[in-house]
């Protein structure tokens, strides 16, 4: 399963991710994601976080009806576990967030950047921020671009 | 330097109070280790708050520990406990103890206490005949009350006593009426307390008295205590009057004898009427002889409160360390410690100095009484009784011989809220806190200077309010206004997006009658906003608990942390636990064998939890619809392990088995658990209920525990353990079933209404006004008026539940929840490593995965 059966649809270049490869995956519909909660995507032994936000006006992955999608990587590297699509979506100062379900840490869903270390260190010699990956909503199919 | 060779020999006679803070004060400022001290107590325990004895029917003897234990590890610290010492040899500079064994001292404190003094009426030595200044007294008081009652027929009350209506005798009277024992005072002098309180006071104290059931007989002189014909028990009092009182108990309560006999016959000089004579500096006639606290007769008396008592203790210390300190005279304020009962006086009680003039406010109705005492040109304050309403009493003490502000004194006498008492900026030096000398400037220090942010914190700090509780209110008032100076806020918000603090936006949301995030948000919150994992999940939880529907329904499904929106316990691996509930830690066979079976199936493992119930772990998302809907076809609900809920309502298994068990709590049990099974909280909730006071369920350690009676049910409230352990105290006695529902019903609505984010039962009930007594007026006397509002809500929680895994699996919007991946929904998470030990599978550690000894990954075989 995972990608395989998902056939692939190489889009060429976004302004986003002006320098980096991207291989674009179809990942699911648009209404497969519940607005205001994550979901997890599996490439191959890549995981991905899916976080459909309420409409906005600018975004990475913006759906014709106005829908926010960001994606950001599922390792959640203040415990080692593949679970950031469980946390909790919210704002701090207004940029849209992720909180870790296992430790609380707060993180921004543009940039990834750990906003709220909650007084803990990631796990083994793990990166605090989390990697981003650029989103797509083509006719109400979701895109991620991996590097 | 610790230097054995040159340090002195400090050796403390009497383990009480004093002899503790003595001991506290020494280890505290001898840095350089000039003495080590040995302390040699007569009762076989460490020292204990005397003062809180009362509370030892409630809490035990930990309730009323003193101190910081690791004092007496401390290696220049010897305590030697049940070693009462003999005699004292001045010359030889030696004691001798019980057991015959000499000590050499170079400097001896005397910290012998007072004995209960004993009236020479005849029969004192009767059977049943009790003192109340030790633990060994209250506990046999307890243990006779106790016998009596089971050899009487059911229903025949335990008849009671107290001579002596003082401080003591009320609190004596408290303790046997809190035994379920009738209680009379009988008082010799004119009105109660009359050390304390002029007579105007004495009358409305014994209005209020008689209000908690206590019957009061002043005036009245006892001749005699006359033998039970046949049980030679005490039996009957007779009065010179000619009346008379049967009873099965009596507590003598007149007074106390400074216990002075080493002093005696050590020939040193004692006080007219007795205690060691010290001078100022609490050194006896003896240049190496101390004696401080009771024992003392310091200015000519011995005081018989602890807080003079500490203060000697610090001279001597002063002193023994080459300072210059003096005994500054003594602050003789008290406060009648009977729960229900408001008492305080203070400074001259009784209007003694010349030409002082009294301010009165009487409330004869309410039985409420105030005094003040003030100088001549009724500026200074020179005293003041409060009876019925002790809350100017707390502010207004340390204030004790200085101007009040504002041109009408009796203004700080009229009811709160009724006459604005000008606001009282206390002097730095004022002695908030009596009991441990604790001034108005320490107590800023500890919020300026040391960051202390909280009352608890104060007190760990300052030690203010750590042992009768009195000054508590204003050390609070004091700690606000001093954070507020300093612009700390005490900010209440719940997070960025809530200004308000969860109580208030509860109120909010009920009144309004808001249903989702976003109306809430919108009204109430930072509009725009769209919420964050702080106001989220409490918004979440407010919500359930106005009953709105499934947790997972619509909008609301997007409040919920990981463990709600899963109804399952998120692990460490990113896995989750399942927990079925088994109401009262009751389950059949058959359960238990589906239970293994899933189990086993699904290859989780399983280990029982401290609410009586069993846990499976290692549940991947996509496999928690199957394995719940084979636990719900075999009758099993979801057990709410993963909320901010009720968990278990753990039981013994009482009447139904057990030879003690006086009711059945397994019963009581399984009905507590149904009825608030689902109930959302600010905090988990744990009950546990027990079938006899052997308290097998260790029902005191949750947050509303029950222990049967003969009579009925005994409720606690406000246990947890957990890295602060609370004993729950007791909230009510002897209530039947019916009244023990409705009790918590009221106790938990108010709970979950009022508390804090994440704030468990305990330190809820402490900021609760009044406290426990406090939750007592608003649930059992209705003294705010919501009872009725409570017991409706509660009433719509217990129609309205529904097992939330039942209906997630009715329902295909709801189980879409359940992938693992929205790309290959039933996909394991293939970062997941496991290995055997102890014939279960646990999660691999870091070094297990690189080795390479991991058994199985995510894709266990799975029989489902
Ligand atoms: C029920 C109750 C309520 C009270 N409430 C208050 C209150 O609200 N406020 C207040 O200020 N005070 C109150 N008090 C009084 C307060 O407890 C005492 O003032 C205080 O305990 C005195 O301390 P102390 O160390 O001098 O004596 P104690 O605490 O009496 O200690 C003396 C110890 O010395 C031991 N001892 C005696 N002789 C010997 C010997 N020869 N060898 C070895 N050991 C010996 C005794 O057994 C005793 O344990 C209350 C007392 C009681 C009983
Ligand atoms: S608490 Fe009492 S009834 Fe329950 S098991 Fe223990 S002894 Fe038996
Ligand atoms: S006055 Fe007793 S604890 Fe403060």
């Amino acid at each position: 399963m995972s990608s395989d059966d998902m056939s692939e649809a190489q889009v060429a270049g976004t302004t986003l991710v002006s320098d980096a490869p991207v291989r674009w995956e179809r990942v699911c519909l648009l209404s497969d994601l519940f607005p205001e909660r994550g979901a997890a995507a599996l490439f191959g032994d890549v995981q991905v976080a899916l976080f459909r936000l309420p409409d906005a006006s600018t975004a990475p992955g913006q759906g014709a009806d106005g829908a926010q999608v960001y994606a950001v990587q599922n390792l959640d590297p203040f415990s080692g576990a593949h679970v950031m699509s469980r946390g909790i979506v919210g704002t701090r100062g207004g940029v849209p967030t992720v909180a870790a379900p296992v430790y609380k840490q707060v993180f921004s869903l543009i940039t990834g950047e750990c906003l709220v270390a909650a007084d803990k260190t990631p796990k083994g010699d793990l990166p605090p921020n989390l990697t981003t990956y650029p989103v797509e909503i083509r006719d109400g199919v979701v895109h991620v671009g991996l590097p | 330097m610790v230097n054995s060779g040159d340090s002195q020999h400090l050796v403390v006679i009497g383990g009480g109070m004093v002899a503790q803070r003595l001991v506290e004060a020494l280890r505290a400022r001898d840095d350089a280790g000039r003495y080590r001290v040995t302390v040699f107590a007569e009762e076989p325990r460490a020292p204990y708050d005397r003062v809180g004895l009362t509370r030892w029917f409630d809490e035990g003897p930990e309730g009323i520990a003193l101190g910081d234990p690791a004092l007496w590890a401390d290696p220049l610290v010897t305590l030697h406990t049940d070693r009462k010492i003999e005699s004292i040899d001045r010359e030889a500079k030696t004691v001798t103890d019980r057991l015959g064994h000499v000590h050499l001292y170079d400097e001896l404190v005397l910290a012998t206490g007072s004995n209960a003094a004993m009236p020479p009426i005849p029969g004192n030595d009767l059977p049943g005949v009790f003192v109340y200044r030790t633990i060994d007294d209250v506990a046999a008081l307890r243990g006779w009350v106790e016998e009596k009652r089971r050899s009487y027929p059911e229903g025949k009350p335990v008849r009671g006593a107290v001579i002596g209506g003082g401080l003591l005798g009320l609190e004596a009277a408290g303790a046997l009426t809190a035994l379920d024992a009738q209680a009379t005072v009988i008082e010799f002098g004119t009105h109660l307390m009359g050390v304390q309180v002029d007579l105007g006071g004495g009358q409305a104290l014994k209005r209020l008295i008689n209000g908690k059931g206590i019957g009061v007989r002043a005036e009245t002189a006892t001749s005699q205590m006359k033998p039970h014909r046949r049980t030679g028990h005490v039996g009957r009092l007779d009065f010179a009057d000619g009346g008379r009182l049967d009873v099965d108990v009596v507590v003598v309560a007149t007074g106390v004898r400074p216990r002075d006999e080493l002093a005696r016959a050590a020939g040193l000089p004692v006080g007219e009427r007795g205690g060691a004579v010290v001078d100022l500096s609490c050194r006896t006639e003896d240049p190496h002889i101390w004696a401080v606290g009771e024992v003392a007769c310091i200015e000519g008396r011995c005081i018989g409160l602890v807080a003079p008592g500490n203060t000697m203790a610090e001279v001597v210390v002063d002193r023994l360390l080459g300072g210059l300190a003096e005994f500054p005279g003594a602050d003789t304020a008290t406060k009648l410690k009977l729960s229900g009962v408001d008492v305080a006086s203070f400074g001259d009680a009784h209007a003694r100095t010349e030409d002082a003039v009294e301010v009165v406010w009487a409330d004869p109705v309410a039985g409420v009484y105030k005094k003040l005492v003030l100088s001549d040109d009724a500026r200074t304050l020179l005293g003041g009784v409060f009876v019925g309403d002790a809350g100017p009493y707390a502010s207004l003490r340390p204030m004790l011989g200085a101007e009040l502000p504002g041109d009408d004194p009796s203004a700080f006498l009229l009811p709160e809220g009724g006459g604005g008492a000008p606001g009282l900026e206390l002097p730095d030096d004022a002695n908030v806190c009596s009991c441990n000398s604790v001034s108005a400037g320490t107590i800023r220090g500890a919020v300026t200077e040391h960051n202390c942010t909280d009352v608890p914190g104060v007190k760990a700090c300052t030690r203010a309010g750590t042992t009768c509780g009195a000054c508590l209110p204003l050390v609070k008032k004091l700690v606000d206004t001093e954070l507020e100076r300093a612009g700390i806020e005490v900010s209440t918000a719940l997070c960025e997006h809530f200004e308000m603090s969860r109580a208030q936006l509860f109120d909010a949301v009920r009144v309004a009658d808001l249903h989702s995030f976003s109306d809430i948000v919108a009204r109430f919150g930072q509009p725009d906003s769209r919420g964050c994992d702080i106001c989220k999940p409490v918004v979440a939880s407010i919500l359930a608990s106005l009953g709105n529907g499934h947790i997972l329904s619509g909008e609301q499904s997007t409040l919920q942390d990981t463990n709600d929106h899963m109804l399952a316990n998120l692990q460490k691996d990113g896995t989750y636990s399942v927990v079925p509930r088994m109401p009262g830690g009751e389950v059949t066979p058959e359960g238990l064998i589906t239970v293994g079976q899933v189990a086993k199936d699904f290859g989780l493992y399983t280990k029982i939890t401290g609410g009586q119930r069993i846990d499976m772990f290692g549940a991947r998302v996509e496999q928690l619809p199957d394995i719940w809907r084979r636990l719900v076809d075999a009758g099993f609900e979801s057990g709410h392990a993963y909320g901010k809920s009720l968990r278990t309502v753990k039981s013994c298994v009482g009447s139904t088995w057990c030879r003690y068990g006086v009711q059945d709590s397994v019963g009581m049990a399984v009905e507590l658990e149904l009825r608030y099974r689902g109930l959302r909280s600010p905090h988990k909730l744990k009950m546990g209920v027990s079938g006899c006071a052997r308290e097998c369920a260790e029902a005191r350690g949750k947050d509303v525990g029950v222990i049967a009676t003969d009579k009925g049910w005994n409720i606690y409230v406000g246990g947890n353990g957990g890295q602060t352990p609370r004993h729950a105290k007791l909230l009510a006695e002897d209530l039947t079933s019916e009244e023990l529902l409705r009790t918590i019903d009221r106790f938990l609505m108010y709970y979950v209404r009022t508390a804090d984010r994440l704030q468990r039962t305990a330190p809820w009930i402490e900021e609760v006004d009044g406290g426990l007594e406090g939750v007592r007026e608003v649930i059992m006397e209705d003294s705010l008026g919501i009872c009725a509002d409570l017991d409706a809500a509660m009433a719509r929680h217990v129609e309205n539940y529904e097992d939330e895994w039942k209906a997630v699996l009715e329902d295909p919007e709801k189980l879409r929840r359940f992938s693992s991946f929205v790309n290959a929904p039933k996909d394991a998470d293939p970062s997941l490593a496991y290995v055997e030990e102890r014939g279960q599978r646990r999660p691999a550690t870091e070094q297990e995965r690189a080795s390479g000894v991991v058994i199985a990954g995510p894709k266990l075989e799975v029989r489902a």
